[in-house]
């Protein structure tokens, strides 16, 4: 941990984006992880995405449960509404949260113990429900905070750092997230900016239940040989299907691809996913065969990152029960409360 | 790129951009930081050791560290008026607040070595050859034509920019050393001193003539016409108290600024500057022009003078051309009249101040001392002349520049005296002394401060000028307290704290490059220099600083770093879980004059 505030000084040729802000702006108060942890890199990733992004902090609610990962929404979006939960219930804060108020940008940041282990069942009704947000899991094969245990996403056979096998099958977040049907499934390292960011953005852009998983190295209780989530391990045994930039509305699209080199994928909001292809038949819209593709993949032993999966038509929460466009706060007592007559007619109507 | 060769010396110096441009390199770190600590009189002594004249400078250097220190570059776009360290006003601080060191300078030696060495003139080069030759045990005899030693620190520069006792005492320190000072001697012949049998002999003359301007009205008028260093030195001598009211003084250089200054407090109401090319081109530094016009003295400009108007034999006023600057193709500037018609200007003195040259016309020209285009032929390196044992320095070597450059003349001819009269060839230069220090004591824990601090610069106080305009003796600037010192010290981004890379300790986890708040750090393909540059988190575009490469980390990357703004925060060492950024102490002390500085004869394994 370090005491020193991060200097206020920035480099003199640091940009501003649209809001007149600089990077830097985005950021939250110092660290106080693990030196190395790479939770501390997904921090960066999120405040270069919503730098990026134009977003207005305020715009942004940042929700989280227990555990070092949960800890994180502190050293990010310094100005945005953040609310640490309890463990493993950062879901239904957030679902409450988005329905209240569907206007504000919706970030839930979990770990792995948080999300897979006590967390488990929170985490599957919420993608189930398409609640729109950006669901990250910041996973570390162990529960940090609490000194190292294995989570449940520890491989089995991969070793604890004092040489104990893991047992246990892990619960495999990817696939758990694709056949409940989250609507944009990623996969990514908190080691690789450059496919980090996009992803985080391109997340952000889409209206519906969003969920990244990014193995994030624990440097403290998961990063030796015989870990599946050290860097070292991961590095060597990454194999990013695709890469993509995202590009919002009025930018020029420039960039020439020989042809079936790219997919674009149009979202809701007009933003454009530019997919550029690594494994050649790999088609993010069919989530059928991306299933198959990722079990048949982690059985040869690789770990598959990068936009596996976009329904770029997706529908959210508020669609579904086809609730009010204005946000609660902003109706008045009348709207909210529409009195004892209504109630009898409500009533009535489900005689 | 290649691997950063960290171990040629010459890498970690650049980096500390103010010792670096420091002639004498002083490390100027050190001793701010030893200030902080309220070491004033260690401060004192790691300025003393490299420049001499801590006190001295501490108020008059041309300070061209201050240009070069990071703490500008790193406030562009970050403060309203970006701007360096106080170094040369915290030179004055050790100074001011010292305890007595005067145990803790080099003792006269008991035994001499029997080498006889003169030095004609006693400015600060020939005070700094006899300061590092007389420990050693040398007979070192300095002759002036002046009564006092100093050279122009004393005859030139006026007391209320520099008082007598800093002089003196400063002077005194290199005197007491056992050094024969021969005051009022005027060296009339080099061939004569030649037959005198010295072993060595240094010439730290200076470039003691002043240019006239030749324009009509000026034999007529000379009564009231003087030049400017001539004045300023018959004002220091006590010759001169007064001047009359209205005073135009000629030049856009430092003389000028001193001339007008002191016209002010010799009864001089009308006090004005006049200048032939345009306000910002003058010579003068920003901060002299500043104060000039602090004391009601106005600058024109692009007016050049045309003749000295004067009645009955007595002058009257100047009358000057009105130019303006154009530029042609390659840039250069030419100044052309603007057509409109000529200003008069009354006044009842002029000064000139228009420039300085050399004069040697003591030194025959057929005793093997070469001379080209009037100046002697001195090797840069050893300022060694084409007659091995004459030796120059300051400003006779190269013309006119600044004490500094003196004091660094001084030491380099020192070696090279040394070296010579220990039959050992003056061009092989004596490395300098350095050390690399680790500064860590715990995760977080530094052995220095360091927290960058917010402040901007403190500007020194000034005494009220209602004193300063009356007394020529009355100092202006009153220096920093102790408080203020502080708090100016902590603005010191503590360069010689160097970042060192290990490579092969580097998990590439980016902790370092998430923390750094400069955004110095980038991980990334090898590719040429030029290319890399703009490829990293934040271009390097300024080509004067070094970017710190490592070899092939494990992914095949390379780190690169660009030393430009780096804050010295040390937080990239303190968020790598590795320990494979660190934080070390760069220590450079230049080798002066003595055993350290010759070749080490073949010694006994
Ligand atoms: C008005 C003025 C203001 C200045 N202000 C500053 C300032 O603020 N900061 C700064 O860094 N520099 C300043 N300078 C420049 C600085 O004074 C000189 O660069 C510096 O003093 C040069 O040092 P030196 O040792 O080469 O010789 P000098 O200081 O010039 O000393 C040479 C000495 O040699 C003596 N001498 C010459 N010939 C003979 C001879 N034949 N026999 C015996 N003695 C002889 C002279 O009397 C003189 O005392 C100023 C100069 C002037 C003119
Ligand atoms: C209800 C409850 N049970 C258990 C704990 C103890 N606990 C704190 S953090 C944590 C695990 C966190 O693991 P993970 O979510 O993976 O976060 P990491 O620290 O690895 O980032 C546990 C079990 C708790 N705080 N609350
Ligand atoms: S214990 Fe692990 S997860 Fe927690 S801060 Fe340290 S390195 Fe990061
Ligand atoms: S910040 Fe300090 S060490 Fe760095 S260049 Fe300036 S004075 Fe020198
Ligand atoms: S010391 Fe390290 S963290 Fe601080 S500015 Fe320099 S490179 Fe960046
Ligand atoms: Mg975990």
């Amino acid at each position: 941990m370090t005491y020193l505030a991060k200097p206020k000084l920035h480099h003199p040729t640091l940009a501003k984006n649209k809001l007149g802000y600089i990077r830097r702006d985005y950021e939250g108060a110092v660290s106080t992880l693990c030196a190395g942890c790479g939770h501390d890199s997904i921090s960066a990733a999120i405040v270069q995405a919503c730098w990026e992004l134009d977003i207005e902090p305020h715009r942004v609610a940042k929700l989280s449960g227990i555990g070092c990962s949960s800890k994180t929404p502190t050293y990010f979006l310094g100005n945005s509404h953040g609310f640490n939960s309890v463990h493993g219930r950062m879901p239904s804060v957030l679902t409450g949260a988005n329905l209240a108020n569907r206007d504000l940008i919706y970030l839930g940041v979990s770990g792995d113990g948080d999300s897979a282990s006590i967390g488990l069942g929170q985490f599957a009704h919420c993608l189930r429900r398409g609640v729109n947000m950006v669901y990250i899991v910041e996973n570390n094969g162990v529960y940090g905070l609490t000194k190292g245990q294995f989570s449940a996403t520890a491989d089995r056979g991969s070793k604890s750092k004092r040489g104990v096998v893991n047992t246990d099958e892990p619960v495999d977040m990817i696939g758990l997230a694709l056949m409940l049907g989250a609507t944009f499934v990623a996969r990514s390292f908190s080691g690789d900016k450059s496919q980090l960011v996009p992803l985080i953005k391109a997340a952000i852009a889409h209206k519906g239940a969003a969920f990244l998983d990014v193995i994030s190295p624990c440097v403290a209780f998961n990063n030796h040989p015989g870990s599946t989530k050290s860097y070292d391990y991961v590095r060597e045994h990454n194999e990013a299907v695709n890469r993509l930039d995202v590009i919002e509305g009025r930018d020029q699209i420039t960039a020439d691809y020989a042809p079936g080199e790219v997919t674009d994928v149009t979202q809701h909001d007009g933003t454009v996913i530019r997919l550029r292809k690594l494994a050649v038949d790999y088609d993010p819209t069919d989530r059928v065969k991306a299933m198959g593709y990722l079990q048949e993949r982690a059985a040869a032993g690789e770990l598959v990152t990068g936009l596996l999966y976009v329904h770029p038509e997706a529908a959210d929460l508020h669609e579904h029960l086809g609730t009010v466009e204005t946000p609660l706060n902003q109706l008045g007592g009348r709207e909210l409360c529409p009195g004892s007559v209504m109630l009898e007619r409500i009533n009535a109507s489900l005689r | 790129m290649k691997p950063t060769d960290t171990k040629n010396p010459e890498y970690f110096h650049r980096v500390v951009d103010c010792q670096w441009a420091c002639p004498a390199h002083t490390p100027v770190p050190e001793y701010i930081r030893l200030i902080a600590a309220g070491r004033y009189g260690d401060a004192y002594m790691v300025n003393w050791e490299s420049n001499v004249f801590p006190g001295i400078l501490g108020r008059t250097c041309d300070r061209p560290c201050e240009p070069a220190c990071r703490r500008g570059r790193v406030e562009e776009r970050n403060a309203e008026k970006p701007e360096p360290v106080a170094i040369c006003r915290l030179k004055r601080v050790a100074a001011d607040y010292k305890e007595d060191i005067r145990a803790r300078l080099p003792k006269v030696p008991k035994q001499k070595n029997g080498r006889r060495v003169a030095c004609v003139g006693a400015g600060p080069a020939s005070l700094t050859v006899a300061r590092d030759l007389a420990p050693l045990g040398y007979s070192v005899t300095v002759f002036d034509r002046d009564p006092r030693a100093g050279g122009m620190i004393w005859s030139q520069i006026p007391r209320f920019r520099l008082p007598l006792e800093v002089i003196d005492e400063e002077v005194g320190y290199i005197l007491n050393l056992g050094v024969e000072f021969k005051g009022g001697v005027t060296i009339e012949s080099m061939k004569r001193l030649l037959a005198e049998n010295y072993d060595a002999i240094f010439v730290g003359s200076g470039a003691p003539r002043g240019r006239d301007l030749d324009i009509p009205g000026r034999q007529e008028a000379a009564a009231n016409i003087r030049i400017g260093i001539d004045w300023l030195s018959s004002v220091s001598f006590g010759h001169t108290t007064k001047i009359g009211r209205r005073v135009i003084v000629l030049g856009g250089g430092n003389t000028a600024m001193d001339c007008c200054r002191t016209s002010r407090r010799l009864g001089g109401e009308d006090v004005k500057v006049i200048v032939r090319s345009g306000f910002e081109e003058m010579k003068a530094s920003p901060w002299e022009k500043e104060d000039a016009m602090h004391e009601g003295i106005p600058i024109l400009n692009y007016l050049v003078p045309k003749t000295f108007e004067h009645k009955n034999g007595k002058l009257t006023g100047m009358t000057f051309e009105k130019v303006k600057a154009t530029y042609d193709a390659k840039g250069k500037r030419r100044l052309v009249p603007t057509g409109e018609p000529d200003q008069h200007f009354e006044c009842d003195d002029v000064l000139i101040a228009v420039g300085q040259e050399n004069a040697f016309p003591w030194i025959e020209r057929d005793i093997g001392i070469e001379f080209d285009q009037g100046m002697p032929v001195v090797d840069k390196l050893t300022m060694q002349s084409t007659l091995p044992k004459v030796f120059f320095g300051g400003d006779a070597a190269f013309g006119p520049k600044n004490i500094i450059w003196a004091v660094a003349h001084g030491h380099d001819a020192a070696v090279s005296i040394d070296k010579f009269l220990n039959g050992e060839d003056v061009r092989s230069r004596p490395a300098p002394g350095v050390s690399l220090v680790s500064q860590k004591m715990g995760i977080h824990e530094w052995r220095y401060n360091n927290e960058i601090s917010g402040d901007a610069r403190y500007a020194v106080p000034w005494r009220d000028q209602k004193m300063t305009l009356k007394d020529i003796r009355v100092e202006v600037e009153l220096g920093f307290d102790a408080k203020t010192a502080l708090a100016e010290a902590q603005r010191c981004l503590n360069c010689d704290v160097q970042t060192v890379f290990t490579g092969k300790l580097c998990i590439e986890c980016d902790a370092c490059v998430d923390i750094c708040p400069m955004d110095c750090i980038t991980f990334a393909k090898n590719g040429e220099e030029a290319e890399l540059r703009k490829r990293l988190n934040a271009p390097a575009l300024n080509l004067t600083q070094s970017l710190y490469v490592s070899d092939a980390l494990k992914t095949g990357r390379i780190m690169a770093k660009d030393e430009d703004v780096c804050l010295h925060c040390g937080l990239c060492a303190e968020r790598c879980p590795t320990g494979a950024w660190d934080m070390q102490k760069f220590l450079l002390e230049m080798t002066h004059a003595g055993p350290a500085c010759r070749t080490p004869k073949g010694k006994a394994a």
